[in-house]
């Protein structure tokens, strides 16, 4: 994907020139591989910072809310759905973004990566749907495929779903993919083995909110965490505390997430707590036939009531 | 909550009007007989803060 970069440069050029767009939201180089840092620019001479590649896993949606200017933003699939969101919720107007889609081939999992080797990894490179890596004593070529996200091996929909320019054809949709086995074996689990498979996930959770700060979603002025008046949940290293953290905030993002896995990939001791997400996820999908960010004209499930909406819950 | 581990049943979810004063008494006796019969919560419990 790294061959996208040379055009995305030349579309963020010509709409600052243009005066277009104030501002372009897109990713430049990171300092330590496999890290690229989310980027804004204003200026046309400097659109050289901009790149992409398959690091550039971070959600820029985020970057969006309640913002002023015209804005040029890169999006992937997962972005743009975010981006459709936001504009559900008010949180930016389409007449203020030029949507650059960019059709996505999955991003790869640095932590993965930084697992399979010895020792520090110094480059990582993108060659033609392989990855090379090197680093202080090896030099290994692997497959892409091998060494995607999570999310994104299991990711159908790669093209932006809204977008104004395209950096790049769009590509072929994955398709007859499993979304929610993961899901489905936990279902499957006792209520005992539910509680300690939580309990086992979140037991290295310090409480960062590296997660939430990542999300696009996350996006309350304060949030339920940060509250003291009402205290909504403790802020203690319980893990009771820990657990309703993640509970809920998995729950603020029911029919929203875009499983873009920006949380998990924040997350400074690699919690996979899209196990949460998903579930509501797959609920919204069985229960409301609804994916988030699909589109601008129809409104979220938790927004609008139907007559046959489920209800067997309520005696 | 149940899909975190909670035992199914311990949440109940019901619609009362105010003028249903005997559904909001039998619902209230079933849920009562139905928490009372799956005994006390000891999972979702946190332990109060211990003071010196």
């Amino acid at each position: 994907m790294s061959e996208y970069t040379e055009s995305i440069r030349e579309i963020a050029k010509r709409l600052l020139e243009t005066c277009s767009v104030e501002m372009i939201i897109g990713f430049r180089k990171g300092t330590v591989p496999m890290m690229n840092e989310p980027h804004v620019i204003r200026n046309a001479r400097d659109t050289g910072d901009l790149v992409w590649d398959s690091n550039c896993g971070i959600n820029l949606a985020n970057y969006l809310t309640d913002r002023k200017e015209n804005i040029g933003i890169l999006a992937k699939g997962c972005d743009s759905r975010n981006i459709v969101t936001h504009i559900l919720e008010n949180k930016i107007k389409r007449e203020q973004l030029v949507i650059i889609g960019v059709p996505c081939k999955g991003m790869i999992d640095k932590r993965k990566i930084t697992r399979m080797f010895n020792g520090e990894i110094l480059e990582v490179l993108e060659d033609n749907g392989q990855i090379l890596i090197r680093g202080n004593g090896f030099d290994t070529r692997l497959d892409k495929a091998d060494v995607l996200q999570e999310n994104c091996a299991l990711c159908t929909h790669r093209n932006p779903v809204i977008y104004d320019e395209l950096a790049a054809e769009l590509v072929g949709e994955q398709e007859d993919i499993d979304r929610y086995e993961d899901v489905r074996k936990l279902e499957a689990m006792t209520t005992e083995e539910k509680w300690a498979y939580f309990d086992d996930l979140l037991k290295e959770c310090i409480r960062c909110y590296a997660c939430k700060n990542a999300c696009p979603l996350c996006y309350c002025p304060t949030c339920f965490v940060d509250e003291s008046k009402p205290q909504w949940v403790g802020k203690s290293q319980d893990a009771i505390d820990i657990r309703t953290f993640h509970f809920l905030r998995a729950f603020h993002c029911a029919g929203r997430c875009t499983d873009c896995g920006a949380c998990q990939r924040a997350c400074p001791v690699g919690i996979n707590m899209r196990v949460f997400t998903k579930k509501l996820e797959k609920d919204c999908l069985d229960l409301f036939d609804w994916e988030a960010g699909m589109s601008l004209e129809s409104r979220p499930p938790l927004d609008v009531y139907r007559p046959d909406d489920p209800d067997k819950f309520i005696k | 909550m149940e899909h975190m581990g909670i035992e199914p049943g311990r949440i109940q979810f019901s619609w009362i009007s105010s003028a249903e004063a005997t559904k909001f008494v039998d619902v209230v006796n079933k849920v009562t007989d139905a928490i009372k019969e799956l005994g006390p919560n000891r999972s979702f419990v946190k332990p109060e803060t211990k003071v010196a």
